[in-house]
């Protein structure tokens, strides 16, 4: 893996810190007029999303870290691991627990997700932004309520809990933003 | 590239600003008889400092300089000596002066420094007259405090609890683990003042008061090159700095005259660059010569004026000040 020199720092260049991949947050340059210039770094531990800071003397190295953002088709769950394939090579990967964290809810078979792949490992996996499914329980809302204020809790075909309108039912097929985890809209299909 | 970064980095009205105050520092000193200069940017010496780091350039003449490695200036220190050993008497000069190697919020590599050098001076009598400028031109537009001089190991002891010219590096290391401070790999075992910086930049200066004009003096020598030694114990170099808030803004010296004792310390330097297999600079023998004839009693300081323009405009980076930052130029 290449070595990366101070000058390269800048946000978003992955680096190995005690054997761990970080992504670089935030960097600044400080220097007393006189003397040693150093380079205050605040980094993310990718495994971790820890932020924490670092400094080193400018003009030293790093090493990279081989940290690559890939876009793979969700497959199946076989009860400890997630399977992903590669769309263009049709290579298969699989992502534990630690890697696929609080993704797990939202993925549904087929959904193309981004795979954070260290070393060729999967290390974090984002869902896509939006998904759409379909609600496996929810009480009964009120008869006429349409403009959804207050809301209730639904279950979704993944087991993810989300707060939709009252008008909203069982069965029905909704998109959700799985950045916020809110409800969007019900999706007619 | 878009379609709008032909446009500058820094607003018209700071821009406005920046000329304003170029203007009040040439009638600051025409009031008090000091001596506009201009010196070469290019020279075939350079700065010995491992610290800093010259631009280089091939001239292709004609003449005999014809085919020889250029340096530009990083500051117009040498010649303005030279002109002081000719008899010039007080001068300053506002000059656009080239770092390779400093970039960041409070960095760029070719800035404005004001230079000035007052002869009979010593660095405390210069430290008023700095104080003044830069309190007549803020005033208005930063609220400051009354200055406040400490000297380098006062400043150390107050927020560290340390004697920075006694400590050795065992000292300074546990010191930084005891602030939690992140400590750099490969820091050396040997020298103390790549330590003093850390502790510098990263605890003390963050906590310099906002508003107060901090000045700091007495330095240790290993960090004073260009400035006179004063027997103490141990000896200090009379180099002062000058913080306001937490924005290191001028650097000055009690001017070194003795021409032996300065070639020792720029060989001294380039053979800290030998080991840190950095290029060896050649040495402004003009200057040796012209201390050797003799420099009169002076103290000398120069200023960055752009972080002086940014304290007025209220901007938090060089870039809002300077019409085309580098990665727009």
């Amino acid at each position: 893996m290449a070595t990366y020199s101070t000058n390269e720092f800048k946000s978003g260049l992955k680096i190995m810190l005690d054997g761990d991949p970080y992504a670089i947050v935030e960097n600044e340059f400080v220097k007393p007029g006189k003397g040693q210039a150093f380079n205050r770094v605040k980094v993310r531990n990718l495994k971790t999303g820890r932020v924490i800071e670092r400094t080193f003397k400018s003009g030293d190295t790093v090493e990279g870290a081989d940290v690559v953002d890939v876009e793979l088709q969700y497959l199946y769950n076989d009860g400890e691991y997630w399977h992903f394939m590669d769309q263009q090579s049709y290579e298969q990967l699989t992502a534990d627990a630690a890697a696929v964290g609080d993704a797990a809810k939202w993925l549904k078979e087929e959904a193309i997700c981004q795979v954070t792949l260290w070393n060729g490992v999967p290390l974090s996996v984002a869902p896509p932004n939006f998904v759409i499914m379909t609600i496996v329980e929810t009480d009964p809302g009120l008869r006429g309520d349409t403009s959804g204020g207050g809301g209730k809790p639904a279950t979704l075909e993944t087991g993810a809990v989300v707060r939709v309108p009252l008008f909203v039912q069982s069965g029905e097929v909704i998109k959700v933003d799985t950045r916020t985890g809110e409800y969007v809209s019900r999706v007619k299909e | 590239m878009s379609s709008s970064s032909w446009r500058p980095g820094a607003e018209l009205a700071t821009l406005r600003l920046r000329a304003e105050l170029l203007a009040r520092v040439r009638a600051f000193f025409a009031a008090r008889g000091v001596l506009e200069v201009e010196t070469p940017a290019l020279s075939a010496a350079a700065i010995t400092d491992p610290h800093l780091a010259s631009f280089s350039t091939v001239y292709s003449g004609p003449g005999p300089r014809h085919g020889r490695t250029l340096y530009l200036h990083t500051s117009p220190e040498f010649p303005m000596k030279r002109l002081l050993a000719a008899g010039s008497g007080c001068i300053y000069q506002i000059a656009r002066v080239f770092r390779d190697g400093e970039a960041g919020r409070r960095h760029n590599p070719e800035f404005t420094l004001l230079e000035w050098y007052r002869v009979g001076f010593d660095h405390h009598r210069l430290m008023d007259e700095v104080a003044e400028l830069v309190t007549a031109l803020l005033a208005g537009r930063l609220a400051l405090a009354e200055p406040e001089r400490l000297s380098y190991r006062e400043l150390f002891q107050r927020h560290l609890d340390l004697d920075p010219h006694r400590a050795g590096v065992a000292e300074l290391a546990a010191c930084a683990k005891r602030f939690e401070l992140p400590i750099p790999p490969r820091m050396p075992a040997d020298e103390a003042d790549p330590w003093l910086d850390l502790l510098l930049t990263h605890w003390i200066e963050p906590r310099l008061e906002r508003g107060r004009l901090t000045f700091v003096y007495d330095y240790p020598v290993s960090q004073a090159a260009l400035a006179r030694l004063r027997p103490a114990d141990p000896p200090v170099g009379e180099r002062f700095e000058l913080y306001v808030g937490d924005v290191e803004l001028a650097n000055g010296f009690h001017e070194l005259g003795d021409a032996d004792e300065q070639r020792r310390r720029f060989e001294g330097e380039n053979a800290a660059r030998r080991a840190l297999g950095l290029p060896v600079m050649p040495v402004d023998e003009h200057l040796l010569a012209a201390l050797a004839a003799g420099l009169p009693a002076c103290a000398g300081v120069a200023l960055g004026f752009d972080r002086l323009v940014m304290l007025a405009a209220g901007k938090a980076a060089l870039d809002e000040v300077i019409a085309f930052p580098l990665d727009q130029a």
